[in-house]
């Protein structure tokens, strides 16, 4: 853990309809996209592990070991099923 | 150049986007709306689209064919929302001097849209059920999933 940080967070499709809404700005603690995710993880219910997807911070992907700075917007991304 | 698009694909607009005096002519590709998936009826998709990121991934995915084969022009477009069967859900064209680079770009095109594009697809069934097409893992929501999905009068397709 780390000290507080202001993040926001847009959610889509599965992660969306689990956490019943589109966005949030919220203030954590948690220093890097993994342990953030865990953090939503336990919070609304997501069961996809770590492993399994993808984050993007301010619009480019990253891995879930990227340390989170203040002002970043995230997304977590569910498997993908495009085309 | 690629698009995402909520409304019906014109594939007339797309194949004039390719034309180019330095090709012989163009490969297209079409992804329908089917009516079945691992046995299940279906009765429409709706996708959902991350469009700021899916926009740049989608760019690079055709950079990336222009360096790798002798192509002229590229187009592609991804529907996002709600589409019925037949529908168009993603339109590719390719466009070269000879038939073998844009048949080879074609494929490496649709084949990358398909794994890194941030796009969602959720199929209704003709039984009401609905789910997140490529989240087996997350099949233990599934049945929390469908509650929201039933509590959505929207979804209720």
């Amino acid at each position: 853990m780390s000290e507080s940080k202001d993040i926001n967070i847009q959610y889509f499709a599965l992660f969306r309809e689990l956490s019943g809404q589109a966005h949030e700005q919220l203030q954590t603690s948690a220093r890097t996209a993994a342990e953030l995710y865990e953090g939503l993880a336990e919070k609304y219910g997501f069961k996809l592990k770590p492993a399994g997807i993808r984050v993007a911070v301010n619009e480019d992907f990253k891995g879930m070991d990227y340390v989170l700075k203040h002002g970043d917007s995230v997304v977590f991304i569910p498997p993908v099923s495009g085309g | 150049m690629f698009e995402i698009s909520d409304r019906d694909i014109d594939i007339t607009v797309c194949r004039d986007k390719l034309l180019d005096h330095a090709s012989g002519g163009y490969v297209a590709f079409e992804g329908w709306v089917r009516n079945h998936n691992e046995g299940q009826a279906v009765d429409a998709l709706e996708y959902e689209i991350f469009d700021s990121l899916a926009l740049k991934e989608g760019a690079k995915i055709i950079s990336e064919a222009k360096e790798r084969f002798d192509i002229k022009q590229v187009f592609g477009v991804h529907r996002k929302g709600l589409l019925e069967l037949g529908g168009i859900a993603v339109w590719l064209g390719v466009s070269s001097a000879h038939r073998d680079a844009a048949y080879q770009a074609s494929r490496y095109i649709i084949d990358e849209l398909k794994t890194r594009l941030p796009i969602w697809k959720k199929e209704h069934y003709q039984n009401g059920d609905a789910h997140w097409v490529n989240c087996k893992a997350c099949s233990s929501v599934k049945s929390k999933a469908s509650v929201v999905q039933e509590s959505a009068p929207q979804l209720s397709v």
